[in-house]
């Protein structure tokens, strides 16, 4: 068990460090499979099927396919790294630190009872889901926002199984399906942005509006992309 | 008995530059070279004490007893260092931090003797130093709360004791975290790798050579010395809390120590061999993330 929070604490923060969005992928991947295995080991007492189950599809969910799926995203974009979030990468590692701070104050705030609720794996899933949200707002390309709702996501999950007494597991295949969904949908939307704009970057959507090319600033959008170009090949 | 304690830093000394010889000979391997003699840090170190020093007219008396500070911070250190369970000759409560800051007078030392100089060169490296001895900092000092946390104990001799199995059956995983850390920290404050070139002398990007380039004769051979003491600080420190070590017999804790020390410096050596040095940039985030970690250990043995 606390192995397992170790590993979920460490890639929360790997998540928050890492520029590369090959590594990160990877990083959400190892989350799943590790999120697989907690209800065995919270629950080794009394194994049924329904927790067996559950396992099983949270890995191959969360732990095979939509990495799988991201990665043919990532390959088709042919983009390997987010440049410029909002908030550079060192000072995410401090602002995860305090977010670990955080969560362990909330987990002592709660007063659980700590033989049902371990807290350390409370307070990994608070951080998990802290982390989560801080990479949805921090970061610029569309590919890193999907994995922070992924990693919140997990984290949300991470909380059920450390909170619940038993597992409500019809419950949580149905999250997973909407999980599931939502990816394909947000994955399906990053290819068509990727192919009709030449980039995933949501900070310049703004460039959307009507206006532009209704009024024949046609210039400014093309040298736009010129510049887009330029950047994608120092990239590769 | 007492003499035994005695003769752990004495020893320390004796061994202490044979450290880098066994990271070059390792980083030679590596790159297919035979490499130089293990034992050439004290063929280099005993030709500087037989030459003379020239000083710079810009200098002033500050750049001349710095060396002379630096070795005897860093030696006044190996005295607190014990070897498993063999107490050190000297031991209080709280000499941790007592090591932590005659660590920081060896670096302060270093920094003003390079800003003493005037050249621009030198004061940039010495901005560098400062800034990541300030990241480096809280890595330190929570990896020492962590430890004396979980062994109740506020000595290093006594924290280094009460290292025993049951401690490692009970919070190994916290001990694995702020050795991890530490190692880190080694890295980092002995300019090895992944931080600095030891081996560079003319490129921007270095650190800590930059700031000594001026010293030559005694003063060099004091600086040289006294890198390799606190490589050899840094390495026992991290034995001490990985190995094991106090919960041996008494005569094979020296034997197992050292060993140990030559695994720490074999792994620097593998390190500096497979990663590439860092953009300066990218640096901050490495010593931010062994506090990190620290952070994590920390937190499991409040909470957990």
């Amino acid at each position: 068990m606390n192995i397992i929070s170790i590993i979920l604490i460490m890639s929360g923060l790997l998540l928050l460090g890492s520029s590369r969005l090959g590594v990160a992928i990877k990083v959400v991947a190892i989350q799943g499979l590790v999120l697989g295995i907690l209800p065995i080991v919270k629950a080794s007492h009394e194994l049924t099927a329904g927790v067996w189950f559950l396992c099983i599809s949270i890995i191959a969910a969360k732990g095979i396919i939509l990495p799988i799926l991201l990665n043919t995203n990532l390959k088709s974009s042919g983009i390997t790294r987010e440049i410029e979030p909002f908030i550079s990468y060192g000072v995410s590692i401090i602002a995860g630190i305090i977010m670990l701070i955080l969560a362990g104050w909330m987990t002592v705030r709660l007063n659980l009872n700590r033989t049902m609720t371990p807290p350390i794996v409370l307070s990994a899933a608070f951080f998990m889901v802290l982390s989560g949200l801080f990479l949805m707002i921090t970061r610029k390309k569309a590919l890193t926002q999907i994995l922070g709702f992924l990693a919140m996501e997990n984290g949300v999950y991470a909380v059920g199984i450390g909170l619940s007494l038993e597992f409500p597991f019809m419950v949580e295949l149905g999250i997973l399906l909407d999980v599931v969904v939502g990816v394909v949908i947000m994955g399906h939307l990053l290819l068509h942005m990727d192919k009709e704009m030449a980039h995933t970057d949501t900070d310049r959507l703004t460039e959307l509006s009507d206006n532009i090319r209704l009024s024949g600033e046609i210039k400014v959008v093309s040298s736009n992309e010129v510049n887009i170009g330029s950047d994608r090949e120092v990239l590769k | 008995m007492k003499l035994l304690h005695w003769l752990l830093p004495i020893s320390a000394f004796i061994i202490a530059p044979i450290i880098p010889g066994i990271i070059n000979r390792v980083k030679a391997f590596f790159a297919g070279r035979r490499g130089v003699p293990i034992l050439q840090l004290y063929i280099d170190i005993w030709k500087l004490l037989r030459k003379g020093s020239t000083y710079s007219h810009t200098t002033s008396f500050v750049f001349r007893i710095a060396p002379s500070v630096i070795a005897a911070a860093l030696i006044l250190c190996t005295f607190f260092i014990p070897w498993g369970s063999i107490s050190s000759p000297v031991s209080f409560s709280g000499d941790l931090i007592f090591i932590a800051y005659l660590l920081d007078v060896a670096r302060y030392f270093t920094v003003i003797a390079a800003m003493d100089t005037g050249s621009a060169f030198e004061g940039m490296g010495a901005s560098r130093e400062v800034q990541f001895g300030f990241l480096a900092e809280p890595a330190f000092l929570m990896g020492i709360l962590v430890l004396v946390m979980v062994t109740k104990n506020t000595s290093t001799s006594g924290i280094m004791q009460h290292l025993s199995t049951s401690v490692w059956a009970d919070s190994g995983i916290l001990l694995i975290l702020v050795a991890t850390a530490w190692y880190f920290l080694l890295l980092t404050e002995n300019s090895r790798i992944p931080v600095d070139d030891p081996n560079t002398h003319l490129e921007l990007t270095m650190i800590h050579e930059v700031m000594v380039l001026d010293y030559s004769g005694p003063d060099f051979a004091y600086i040289l010395y006294g890198s390799a003491l606190k490589l050899w600080i840094f390495s026992a420190l991290i034995v001490n809390i990985l190995l094991p070590v106090a919960a041996l017999p008494i005569w094979l804790q020296p034997i197992v120590f050292i060993a140990g020390t030559a695994g720490v410096a074999i792994l620097v050596g593998i390190t500096e061999s497979i990663i590439a040095r860092l953009r300066l940039v990218t640096v901050p985030k490495i010593i931010v993330s062994a506090s990190a970690l620290c952070f994590i250990a920390l937190i499991f043995r409040i909470i957990g």
